[in-house]
């Protein structure tokens, strides 16, 4: 238990202060690498704690597309050498105490949700949950996923499609003066286009088409 | 050096979740970085909902963390594309200049 309370300092103390570097940091690309600490941090904290599979879920999604995704479009957007200045200019100061008061409140009245929050007493002794102890965590999401959120599941592939689509309309540019293969001529050519047979006489050559 | 319960988790997500909140405010240079708050609320989120479940022993919790991932996917696929386009027309990223709607 020891060992527990140990990782779960370390771990969170990690994922505190890679988030507080995320949105303070001067360079973006920095910003990135921090969030991908965090990432990291979390999921071996859901590893811990008996949620492997998401935790590992976690590293391959996050980690490795979603942060690979923002290092890629920081990369090409050329937005490293913009600094990231939050008290040099006048008129973003004016922010900064509005940002501070609404969070702050925020994290008090978490708190003050998470202190006085009271279960029924009996709520941790009643063994009524689906939590079988030779089943995997990986086995007892699955069966509860395909079975009763299959719905749910199917929806969410949908709305991956649709934005994956939507992805692609935004960035889609047609440019010009690009040599490109047109299918639909290339199918619908038909042999007179490119073959004629001509009659040829003889001692008068053949008039090439120019 | 207590026993680790769910309070910490929560104290943790909560944590987390403020810190988001403060980058979206502070942050007035970069919107790349408000799209990096955005997904650091997010984790938060994910956070309780893991800690819960893991502690209630219902697995509800995991199910609906893992469609909160597929839609935090969606949306930074989507977020960034608007980026990318808003770039190419502008030239600029910068928070204080997106502002022809006068909102």
């Amino acid at each position: 238990m020891i060992a527990h309370s140990i990782f779960f300092y370390t771990f969170s103390i990690i994922a505190i202060v890679s988030a507080i570097m995320v949105t303070a940091s001067k360079n973006t690309v920095h910003s990135v690498f921090f969030l991908i600490l965090d990432f990291i941090s979390i999921s071996c904290l859901f590893i811990m704690i008996g949620a492997e599979f998401l935790g590992m879920i976690m590293l391959i999604v996050y980690v490795g597309a979603v942060a690979v995704l923002f290092l890629f479009v920081v990369m090409m957007l050329n937005v490293a050498q913009q600094k990231n200045q939050w008290f040099s200019s006048e008129e973003s100061s004016k922010h900064i105490p509005v940002g501070l008061i609404i969070s702050t409140l925020i994290f008090v009245e978490l708190i003050i949700v998470i202190g006085g929050w009271k279960y029924k007493p009996d709520l941790f002794d009643i063994n009524n949950s689906i939590e079988i102890n030779y089943v995997s965590n990986t086995h007892s999401l699955g069966q509860v996923l395909y079975t009763d959120y299959i719905h749910i599941f199917q929806i969410s592939g949908m709305i991956l499609l649709v934005a994956m689509i939507g992805a692609i309309v935004l960035t889609f540019r047609k440019r010009v003066g690009v040599k490109t293969q047109s299918y639909i001529k290339q199918i619908s050519r038909e042999r007179s286009d490119g073959v004629s047979v001509v009659k040829v006489e003889s001692n008068k050559g053949v008039k090439i088409d120019d | 050096m207590t026993e680790i319960g769910l309070g910490h988790y929560l104290t943790l997500g909560a944590i987390i979740f403020s810190i988001g909140i403060i980058g979206i405010f502070l942050n007035r240079k970069n919107i790349i970085v408000i799209l990096m708050s955005i997904e650091l609320i997010l984790l938060a989120v994910n956070i309780n909902l893991v800690s819960f479940s893991i502690f209630l022993g219902d697995l509800t919790g995991q199910v609906f963390t893992l469609f909160i991932l597929t839609v935090a996917a969606a949306e930074a696929a989507i977020g960034l594309a608007i980026i990318v386009v808003y770039y190419r027309n502008s030239g600029t990223i910068r928070v204080e200049h997106i502002d022809e709607l006068k909102g």
